[in-house]
C-alpha cells in the first residue's frame, strides 16, 4: 500500500507576518515607559476604576475614558505561575525557554493586573500578594519590553 | 413562523485520539456527521442547515465553514461558521438552538472539529490574546489556568491534593466512554508525581491533546418526536465573555459562569441547582476548575468546593454526577470538546448514555469554557419546555 | 417570517490604514454610531453578535478584541466568523427565537495589518492547493476569465462598473476611493493578473460597521426609522474551484431565490429599487445581477452599455460606490446592508435612488463566491 510518509504536508516556514496597531491609549502608554520609566493608567470618569493596559472603553460602564493616572511603579503579585514545559512561541516560531515566572501584578493605583515576567531566583520568595518592582530594560524601544521583569522585593 | 420548543434528536462523535493521521480534517468531521445522522436515522438531504466551528490557528485553515463542506454536507445549503475559541462547541449548540427556534430552519446539523496534532497546540492558543500586551508571558490555556488556581488557592487554601481528587473522578468516569482518548484510571499519587507543567497544575491535572469531530443535530418541536422518542430538550441558554484583556479578570472565581449560571437558572425557574439538576457535563479543562467552577455555579458555597467532591457527591454514584464522560481532562478536540458536553449531556437526558449513563435523568447542565474566561451554558430536559 | 427592522446603522469611514485605531477602537466609534442612529443606549441592547475573521486580525478568538467596546459585558454575546451578512443573520434569529428583543451586530478587519494574498492564500486546502501560491485575485481572475468566456462579456464592460462605483463614491463620504476615472483608465492600469486590472479590483481598507435589529414591538421604541426584513437566505456552494462551474453562482441563486420568496417577490427585476451587491471586483458585480435574476442570464453587460445600473439608471446598483471604492474585509456585507437601510429611509443625500421602498443587500464567505447571503429589505411593514 502506499508509504505512510506521505500522509503528512507540511506548512514549512510559512509565516504571516502582521503589523497590529497599538492605538492612542497603548501608545501614550508606552511612551510614558520609554522616555519618562513612568507607568500609567486611564480612570474611568463612571466607576472610577483605574486599568492598565489603558484603552478607551470602560467595558463595565460602557464610557469613554480620558483621564491617564500615574500608577506604581512597585505593586504586587496579584497571581502568578512558574512556568515549565516547552512550547513553540507564536511571536518567533522558536520554542519559549523555560522556566520562567509569569506574573500578573497590580501596580500601586491601579485596579487591575499587569501581565510580565517574574524574577524566579528564588522561587520561594514568589507569592500571591509579595510586593515587587520593575527592572527595565537598558535600551528603550517603546514596547513592553522596556520591562525586562518585576523582581520580589519583599 | 415565531419561536419554536428546540431539541437535540442526535448526536455522534469520533473515536478521539490524540493523533489522527489516517484521515484529514474533513474526512474527521464526516465521521462524526454520519454518526449522528446514523443515531437520528436521517440523510443529509433532511438537514436544512449547518453550523460548525474551530478554532482557525489549530489548523490553519480560512473560511472553514466554505472548506468543510464535503465533509459537513454543506454542499448548496446554509452554512455558517462560528468561534469563540474554546467555548466554540457550546457557542455553536446555542447557535444551532436559536436558528431552529426562529423558524427559519427545521432541522439543523451542529459540528465542532479540532485537529490539534497539526499544529502546537499552546502557541495557537496564545494567538488568542492580545498582541501588545497579552502575549510575551502568556503560555497558553495552561498558564492562564494556572494563575487561577494560584489566585484561589491563596484565597481559599485548596491545596493541589483537592484538584487531583478531580482528575481521579473523571479519569475514572472516562473508562465508560468508548469515545474519549484516555481510558485508564489514575490514583492521587500519579497526579501528584506527574511532571509539573505550570504551578500548581501537573500532567495530569490538565487536559490532553487531542484531534476529534463532534455532530449534534436539533430539530424544532414540528418533527423532533418523529425524529426520536425520546428527545433531549434545550430550556435554555446563557452565555457571558466578561473580560477582553487578562489583566482584567478575577482570578479565582469564574465571573462568567457565576452571571450565565444566574441568569440561566433564574430563566427555567431553578431555585436549587444542586437539588434539581440531575447532571452536568461540567467543560473543565483542568482539575481546579473542578473545585472552583461549581462554586461559582452555585452548586458549592464559597470556598467549601473541595469539600463537595472529597464528599463523592460528584462521583457516579453520588446526588450530583459530573462528567459522566470523563470530561475535558480525558478528551480534548478543543472546537468539538464544548459541543461534546451538550452532546454527552443530551445522551444522559435521552437514557442513551450505555455505560455512562446516570439513572433516571431529567434535567442536565452543559457547559463551555475558553477565551478570556468566558462561559457558555445550556439547560437541557426531558420534558418539553411549557413555554 | 415575524417581522424584524433595522433599527440603527452606523459605520466608521473606509480608510486604507487606520494607523491610529484599535479593533476596539473603530467598533466604539460604530456602535455608538448604530446606538444614537436608532436613539438607544447600550442598556436597551438585549444582546451582541460580534463578526469578525481570525485569519485577517492576526487573532484567533478575534472577537475577544471588540468586546468592551461592543458592550458585550454583561450580556449574551456570540461571534460569527464569515461576513457581515452572515453575522446579522445570526444576530436576527436570535430575535426570531424569542429570545432577545433587539441584537447588535458589528464586523470589522483591518485589512492594514496583515498581507492580504497570505490571508486568502490560507482558504486554499493545505494539502492539495495551498502551495500553488493562489490568492483570492488569482482565483477570482480565473472566474472571471470564465464568466467573460461564458457571457461574451469584455473588459470594457469591467472597466464600465469600475467607473461606475468609483464615481459614486464621490456622493458617499465614508467612501475610501471616490475617482473620476474612464473606462480607458482602468484598461490601462496595472494588470494584476489577466484578466483583472488594478482598477478591476478593491482595495483592502480598515473598516467596521454596526447595525442594531429589532423585533416589531420594539421597532419602534426609541426613536429610529425602522427598515423591515422581509427575505433572508444564505447557501454555499461546493469547495474546489474544480468542482464547480466558475462562470455559474449557483449558490447566489438559491439564495436569492428564497430570499426573494420570503419576501413575496416575483419578478426581482422590477421588484427591487436598489441592490447593493458584493463587487470585490468589477466582474462580479455583472455576474451577481445576472446570479440574482436583476436581470437576465448574460445580459448584464448589455444593460450596463445602457446606463441600466447608474444611480439615474432603471435599477441603481452599489450606488454607495461599493467595495471597488473600499473593501475592509467582513464589514462588506453588513456595510452593503447598512447602505441598503439608508436608501430605503431616504437618507443617502447626493446618491439617494428617488422613490427606493425595496432593496436589496448582499454578502459573501469563501473564494469566488463560494457562499452567499442575500437580504431583502423594504420601508414598509
Amino acid at each position: 500500500m502506499a508509504d505512510k510518509e506521505a500522509l503528512v504536508i507540511s506548512s514549512g516556514e510559512a509565516r504571516q507576518p502582521f503589523n497590529y496597531a497599538v492605538g492612542l491609549y497603548g501608545s501614550k502608554f508606552f511612551q510614558e515607559l520609554r522616555n519618562n520609566r513612568r507607568i500609567v493608567g486611564v480612570k474611568c470618569p463612571k466607576c472610577g476604576k483605574v486599568y492598565i493596559p489603558p484603552r478607551r472603553v470602560c467595558g463595565d460602564c460602557f464610557v469613554e475614558m480620558k483621564e491617564f493616572v500615574e500608577v506604581g511603579p512597585g505593586g504586587v503579585i496579584g497571581t502568578f505561575t512558574i512556568l515549565r514545559y516547552a512550547f513553540i512561541d507564536p511571536e518567533t516560531g522558536e520554542q519559549k525557554p523555560v522556566p520562567y515566572g509569569y506574573g500578573f501584578i497590580k501596580f500601586d493605583g491601579a485596579d487591575t493586573l499587569f501581565q510580565h515576567y517574574i524574577d524566579i531566583e528564588d522561587e520561594s520568595r514568589v507569592k500571591v500578594g509579595a510586593r515587587v518592582e520593575p527592572v527595565f530594560s537598558e535600551e528603550s524601544k517603546g514596547t513592553i519590553k522596556d520591562i525586562l521583569y518585576f523582581r520580589v522585593t519583599d | 413562523m415565531g419561536k419554536k420548543r428546540v431539541a437535540v434528536v442526535g448526536t455522534g462523535q469520533t473515536f478521539h485520539k490524540s493523533h489522527r493521521p489516517d484521515v484529514n480534517g474533513q474526512e474527521l468531521i464526516n465521521e462524526a456527521v454520519r454518526r449522528a445522522l446514523e443515531d437520528s436515522d436521517l440523510k443529509i438531504a433532511d438537514i436544512d442547515a449547518i453550523v460548525i466551528g474551530n478554532m482557525d490557528h489549530f489548523e490553519g485553515i480560512n473560511y472553514v465553514d466554505c472548506w468543510s463542506v464535503d465533509g459537513s454536507g454543506g454542499f448548496m445549503k446554509p452554512i455558517i461558521k462560528l468561534t469563540t475559541g474554546g467555548t466554540t462547541g457550546s457557542t455553536l449548540a446555542m447557535a444551532g438552538y436559536h436558528i431552529v427556534a426562529s423558524g427559519l430552519f427545521e432541522k439543523v446539523l451542529i459540528v465542532g472539529w479540532e485537529k490539534n496534532s497539526e499544529s502546537d497546540t499552546t502557541g495557537a492558543i496564545t494567538t488568542a490574546f492580545d498582541p501588545v500586551w497579552d502575549r510575551l508571558v502568556f503560555a497558553g490555556a495552561i498558564s492562564g489556568l494556572a494563575v487561577e488556581a494560584q489566585a484561589y488557592m491563596a484565597k481559599y487554601g485548596a491545596t493541589d491534593r483537592d484538584a487531583a481528587r478531580v482528575s481521579v473522578r473523571d479519569r475514572k468516569h472516562a473508562c465508560n466512554n468508548p469515545h474519549a482518548q484516555l481510558r485508564k484510571e489514575v490514583t492521587i499519587e500519579e497526579v501528584l508525581m506527574s511532571p509539573m507543567l505550570a504551578d500548581p497544575i501537573h500532567l495530569l491535572d490538565v487536559c490532553p491533546r487531542t484531534d476529534g469531530a463532534c455532530a449534534v443535530i436539533m430539530a424544532s418541536e414540528d418533527v423532533a418526536e418523529k425524529i426520536c422518542a425520546v428527545p433531549d430538550w434545550i430550556w435554555g441558554t446563557a452565555n457571558r465573555h466578561v473580560y477582553s484583556y487578562l489583566g482584567d479578570v478575577n482570578w479565582g472565581e469564574l465571573d462568567s459562569m457565576f452571571h450565565a449560571s444566574q441568569e440561566l437558572f433564574s430563566k427555567a425557574g431553578i431555585k436549587e441547582p444542586r437539588k434539581e439538576i440531575d447532571v452536568i457535563e461540567l467543560y473543565q479543562p483542568y482539575s481546579f476548575a473542578g473545585i472552583i467552577w461549581i462554586e461559582d455555579m452555585g452548586i458549592a458555597e464559597r470556598g467549601k468546593g473541595a469539600e463537595y467532591i472529597w464528599s463523592g457527591a460528584t462521583d457516579m454514584e453520588g446526588e450530583l454526577p459530573i462528567n459522566p464522560s470523563g470530561g475535558v481532562i480525558a478528551c480534548n478536540p478543543i472546537g468539538a470538546t464544548a459541543l461534546i458536553r451538550c452532546a454527552e449531556a443530551a445522551l444522559q437526558v435521552m437514557g442513551k448514555a450505555d455505560a455512562r449513563q446516570v439513572a433516571d435523568v431529567k434535567v442536565a447542565v452543559s457547559t463551555g469554557f475558553g477565551g478570556c474566561m468566558w462561559t457558555d451554558m445550556l439547560l437541557h430536559g426531558r420534558e418539553k419546555p411549557d413555554y | 417570517m415575524e417581522r424584524i427592522a433595522i433599527i440603527g446603522i452606523g459605520m466608521t469611514k473606509i480608510e486604507a490604514n487606520k494607523k491610529g485605531d484599535t479593533f476596539a477602537d473603530m467598533a466604539w466609534e460604530a456602535v455608538n454610531k448604530a446606538l444614537n442612529d436608532a436613539g438607544m443606549t447600550i442598556d436597551d441592547v438585549d444582546n451582541v453578535i460580534t463578526t469578525s475573521n481570525d485569519f485577517w486580525d492576526g487573532r484567533t478568538i478575534s472577537c475577544m478584541a471588540v468586546g468592551d467596546a461592543s458592550g458585550v459585558r454583561n450580556k449574551n454575546a456570540s461571534c460569527v466568523e464569515g461576513d457581515g451578512a452572515f453575522g446579522a443573520f445570526y444576530g436576527l434569529s436570535r430575535i426570531l427565537s424569542g429570545s432577545y428583543g433587539t441584537t447588535l451586530v458589528t464586523a470589522h478587519s483591518k485589512g492594514s495589518e496583515s498581507v492580504s494574498s497570505l490571508i486568502t492564500n490560507a482558504a486554499f486546502d493545505p494539502i492539495y492547493e495551498r502551495a500553488l501560491g493562489l490568492d483570492m485575485i488569482t482565483a477570482c481572475a480565473m472566474q472571471a476569465n470564465s464568466y467573460m468566456h461564458r457571457t461574451g462579456t469584455r473588459p470594457e464592460h469591467l472597466a464600465m462598473v469600475s467607473v461606475k462605483n468609483h464615481g459614486n463614491a464621490f456622493h458617499n463620504p465614508m467612501a475610501q476611493l471616490p475617482m473620476k476615472i474612464t473606462i480607458d483608465d482602468v484598461l490601462q492600469s496595472e494588470m494584476v493578473a489577466d484578466p483583472l486590472h488594478k482598477l478591476d479590483c478593491s482595495p483592502v481598507s480598515d473598516g467596521c460597521c454596526a447595525v442594531i435589529l429589532a423585533s416589531e414591538s420594539r421597532a419602534q421604541k426609541y426613536g429610529g426609522r425602522p427598515v423591515w426584513v422581509k427575505g433572508v437566505s444564505f447557501c454555499s456552494d461546493s469547495y474546489f474551484l474544480g468542482d464547480r462551474d466558475l462562470a455559474i453562482p449557483r449558490s447566489l441563486k438559491a439564495a436569492g431565490q428564497k430570499a426573494y420568496s420570503m419576501a413575496g417577490i416575483t419578478e426581482p427585476s422590477r421588484e427591487i429599487h436598489v441592490a447593493e451587491v458584493y463587487d470585490a471586483f468589477s466582474y462580479q458585480e455583472l455576474m451577481w445581477i445576472e446570479g440574482l435574476g436583476l436581470c437576465e442570464e448574460g445580459r448584464s453587460k448589455d444593460l450596463m452599455e445602457k446606463d441600466a445600473f447608474h444611480l439615474k439608471g432603471t435599477l441603481p446598483v452599489n450606488p454607495s460606490g461599493g467595495l471597488l471604492s473600499g473593501h475592509p474585509v467582513i464589514a462588506g456585507g453588513l456595510i452593503r446592508i447598512a447602505e441598503a437601510v439608508r436608501q430605503l429611509r431616504g437618507e443617502a443625500g447626493d446618491y439617494q435612488v428617488d422613490g427606493a421602498t425595496r432593496a436589496m443587500a448582499h454578502g459573501i464567505n469563501g473564494l469566488c463566491g463560494q457562499s452567499h447571503c442575500v437580504w431583502i429589505l423594504d420601508s414598509a411593514k
